[in-house]
């Protein structure tokens, strides 16, 4: 190194658990100024690191340096703010307290043990405004978008003097506009001498705002290399120990002719979309792309009955499913991936195998009783179909990892054999491996006459649809076909025309 | 500051400019305001009696000693807990008081008569103490723990008691039950500068922020820098004195304590909380709305007692008061109650 010091460090970090080994003597160096990206598989150590470098776990053995000083003990929680800060992708503002209270909570401003609102607000307007947030400080915080959580996040862990940021994966619920402007603040903050840390399994964000990235594997470090001297390709390969295969282009597995699955009809939710019609073929992967508040997900809510339309129709395949009403999407053969899956994906404490059979429990014994040995059977072929990686079925899901929790959600969708398969946003936080078997499994549904809908705006889930439907504003406004470019999708959702001008 | 960043100001907000906006928080506080005023209107058609002086003070004189509850749970409430126990407390702390000092029947008279309300207090910072040991030390559900205190803090009275009432009070115990200061009941006095001091504390000091923090998000609390077993700590003993003072104020009204004392009471308390817009999932709630909540609750039942309803459909009505006003709040703040 030369004689810059570093503004943190990490070197020879061991971190065990129980019998597993989190982290393997690995190293970190992340230089003031720097965005410096930190990428790897789920399991490669990337949490263990972030709660070690944040003072929340102590490491076996190794040590980690600030500023070239040693880190503070582990209870010197102040010493440890003042020094990095950490925005989780779990929220850690109280949401009843207003905005001005989060960013000073419990070290509000007082006088003779009372608190004095107006400095308080005022305070923190000025902190607002000098990280140029503008959010206003009465309102509740549970009413702020994710977008403005974060900034509120960010602003909160500079007000405790630290320059040094660990972002972990800051994107997972943002749109693509909100991305770019979370992009566009950070580097605003970096010129002003913020150095951050960023965990994300987009590659295409550490392309376009982290200056160097390392490469975690299997608890140890890989490499740590500027990322303009990094091919992509060579990125993945680092990430997942053998070279990437090149996405091959899918063959479609659609039937035209046969009676369409999936026909919509004139369908309106408002405020969310409005007259939407079409219509996917057995066998068909349909897209349906549009940015965050597009009404994409509204509408892939209101196939499977999570909201009821306000007017139009569903028909899965002759059936019409009472709308609003979930059993009855079900019962029609409607397979679902819910946006969020901790929240609607699965129950955490219970079983895989519970989980997995959850949509299903009626073919799993005679009236209401449950076998438990077809359930563990059925789980088993499931838990082998998708790979999840688990010593057996009775596991709670709460134990496995991200990429393995979001196979069970798909499991789960799948266990029905369903006629038509609604996915959302399926690939959101899982890592680059997991996410193309997730989506080879999909193309597989679909190759035994699966009608697939995927709503997403992850250009890499819809890479294998047959036919793509863009939603601008609660209205289908484009329908591209397979072999489009990045940049028509990126300009149809954005509602630009790419041939004017 | 020298390093201002003149940037391209993020477009955070939807809407632009920061907006005036009344204060959610406070319109819902006063959500049964109007409740409370149609109630005063009702009653006074009722029986011209319901607003006189005598009238108005017999009301909260009588709920002066379950709003001390009602104070308690709240705040433990707030927190994210919940105390059952608080209504077997209320009848065990003068309880223990009086079977300490009394001479005579199945009392021990151990004690002068000068520590009857020490003890009483020491009762709340004891059964308080056994609680948070078992809720924040050994993380036990609170639920569950103190509805077994509530079971075995009722037990204990009855078996100290004989099952009979204890009469014949030192004193002490009969003061801040019987007196007035200033021409009105001391009890009065007591529950009304209790709650002010509670709202204050609620609202405007560290202490009082750090429970909606805790209620609310604990591990935000946490990281934060707020010591959240130390306040819930505080808080579960802080409830459970409340609940022994509101239990010596009704010792001293009736001159006894029944083996009874308090029994029921924590489902009035309850609802009451939930009324005023307290939520029981933890975070959310004022003790102003806590008061209006078992003000309302007590003016209803008078104004049926005023009316002429029979004593035994009083039940009835009671439960079906309650059930409505929920609807009503639930309208009124048109916010998910949990």
């Amino acid at each position: 190194m030369s004689s810059i010091v570093p503004v943190a460090e990490a070197s020879q970090v061991v971190k065990r658990y129980g019998a597993t080994v989190a982290l393997d003597h690995a190293d970190i160096t992340i230089l003031p100024g720097q965005t410096h990206a930190l990428v790897g598989r789920n399991g490669a150590g990337k949490s263990t690191l972030v709660s070690i470098l944040t003072g929340l776990t102590e490491p076996d053995s190794g040590t980690v340096r600030f500023g070239g000083r040693p880190a503070p003990g582990p209870s010197e929680r102040d010493a440890w703010r003042s020094r990095v800060a950490c925005v989780y992708q779990k929220s850690t503002i109280i949401p009843e307290l207003s905005v001005a209270e989060n960013l000073f909570l419990n070290r509000q401003e007082t006088r003779r043990g009372l608190i004095r609102w107006s400095s308080v607000r005022r305070a923190a307007a000025e902190l607002l405004e000098r990280w140029s947030v503008d959010v206003d400080v009465r309102r509740p915080a549970g009413e702020l978008s994710v977008e403005q959580r974060q900034f509120v996040e960010i602003a909160r862990s500079l007000s405790f003097g630290a320059r040094f940021v660990i972002l972990d994966e800051p994107t997972a619920q943002l749109d693509g506009a909100a991305i770019t402007r979370l992009f566009g603040h950070l580097a605003d903050l970096q010129r002003h001498g913020v150095t951050f840390l960023f965990i994300s399994h987009h590659l295409q964000e550490v392309y376009e705002i982290c200056d160097t990235v390392t490469v975690y594997r299997d608890a140890r470090h890989v490499l740590t290399a500027p990322v303009a001297e990094l091919p992509k390709a060579e990125l993945v390969a680092a990430m997942t120990g053998e070279n990437a295969v090149a996405a091959e282009t899918r063959t479609t597995s659609a039937r035209p002719g046969a009676p369409p699955v999936l026909q919509v009809h004139e369908l309106s939710l408002d405020p969310h979309y409005a007259d939407v019609s079409f219509a996917i073929a057995p066998g068909e992967i349909v897209g349906l792309a549009g940015s965050g508040g597009s009404g994409k997900t509204e509408l892939a809510e209101t196939l499977v009955g999570l909201r009821a339309a306000r007017s139009g129709t569903i028909l899965v395949g002759d059936r019409r499913p009472r709308p609003g009403d979930v059993p009855a999407a079900l019962g029609a053969g409607v397979g679902f991936v819910p946006e969020d899956r901790h929240h609607q994906g699965y129950v955490p404490e219970m079983s895989i195998a519970d989980n997995t059979t959850m949509t299903v429990m009626d073919r799993l014994g005679p009236g209401i009783l449950v076998r438990s040995g077809e359930r563990d059977r059925l789980a088993g072929t499931m838990i082998t179909r998708l790979e999840v990686k688990t010593p057996g079925p009775e596991l709670p899901v709460s134990a496995l990892s991200g990429g393995n929790q979001q196979k069970v959600v798909m499991a789960r969708a799948l266990a029905g054999d369903p006629r038509l398969l609604v996915l959302i946003t399926p690939t959101a936080g899982v890592d680059v491996r997991s996410k193309e078997f997730l989506l080879g499994k999909v193309a597989d549904a679909a190759a035994a006459g699966t009608a697939v809908l995927i709503a997403s705006d992850e250009l890499d889930d819809l890479r294998l649809c047959d036919r793509l439907l863009v939603m601008v504003h609660g209205r289908l406004t484009t329908e591209l076909p397979a072999g489009w470019q990045d940049r028509e999708v990126v300009a149809a959702m954005e509602g630009v025309d790419l041939d004017v001008r | 500051m020298s390093d201002s960043p003149t940037m391209v100001r993020a477009e955070v907000t939807g809407t632009g400019t920061p907006r005036r906006r009344p204060a959610l928080a406070n319109l819902r506080d006063l959500a049964l305001v109007p409740g409370i005023i149609v109630i005063a209107v009702v009653g006074q058609l009722v029986n011209p009696v319901f607003l006189q002086y005598d009238n108005v003070i017999n009301i909260l004189q009588t709920m002066s000693e379950i709003a001390l509850l009602v104070l308690a749970q709240t705040m433990v409430l707030i927190v994210g807990k919940m105390d059952l126990s608080l209504e077997s407390t209320f009848g065990l702390a003068p309880g223990v008081a009086a079977w300490l000092t009394i001479t005579g029947g199945h009392s021990l008279g151990v004690l002068p008569a000068w520590a009857a309300v020490p003890v009483v207090l020491l009762v709340g910072v004891l059964v308080g103490t056994l609680n948070a040991l078992l809720i924040v030390r050994f993380g036990l559900s609170g639920f569950v723990v103190t509805l077994g205190m509530l079971i075995v803090l009722r037990g204990l009275l009855t078996g100290i008691s004989g099952g009979q009432t204890f009469f014949g009070m030192p004193e002490s115990m009969l003061y801040l039950g019987t007196t007035q200061w200033a021409g009105v009941p001391a009890s009065i006095w007591i529950c009304v500068l209790l709650f002010a001091a509670g709202i204050v504390l609620l609202g405007q000091t560290r202490f009082g922020r750090s429970l909606y923090a805790i209620g609310g998000n604990p591990d935000a609390a946490k990281a934060a820098g707020i010591r959240t077993d130390r306040i819930v700590w505080i808080v579960l003993i802080g409830a459970s004195v409340l609940a022994a003072l509101g239990g010596l104020l009704l010792a001293g009204r009736l001159a006894s304590v029944a083996a009874a004392q308090g029994n029921g009471y924590i489902f009035t308390v309850f609802a009451a909380a939930v009324i005023g817009g307290v939520s029981l999932n933890g975070g959310r709630g004022t003790l102003f709305g806590a008061f209006t909540g078992i003000l309302l609750l007590y003016m209803i039942q008078n104004v049926l007692t005023l009316a002429g309803v029979p004593a035994q459909w009083i039940g009835a009505l009671n439960g079906t008061i309650i059930l409505v006003a929920l609807v009503m709040s639930r309208i009124t703040s048109g916010k998910r109650q949990n």
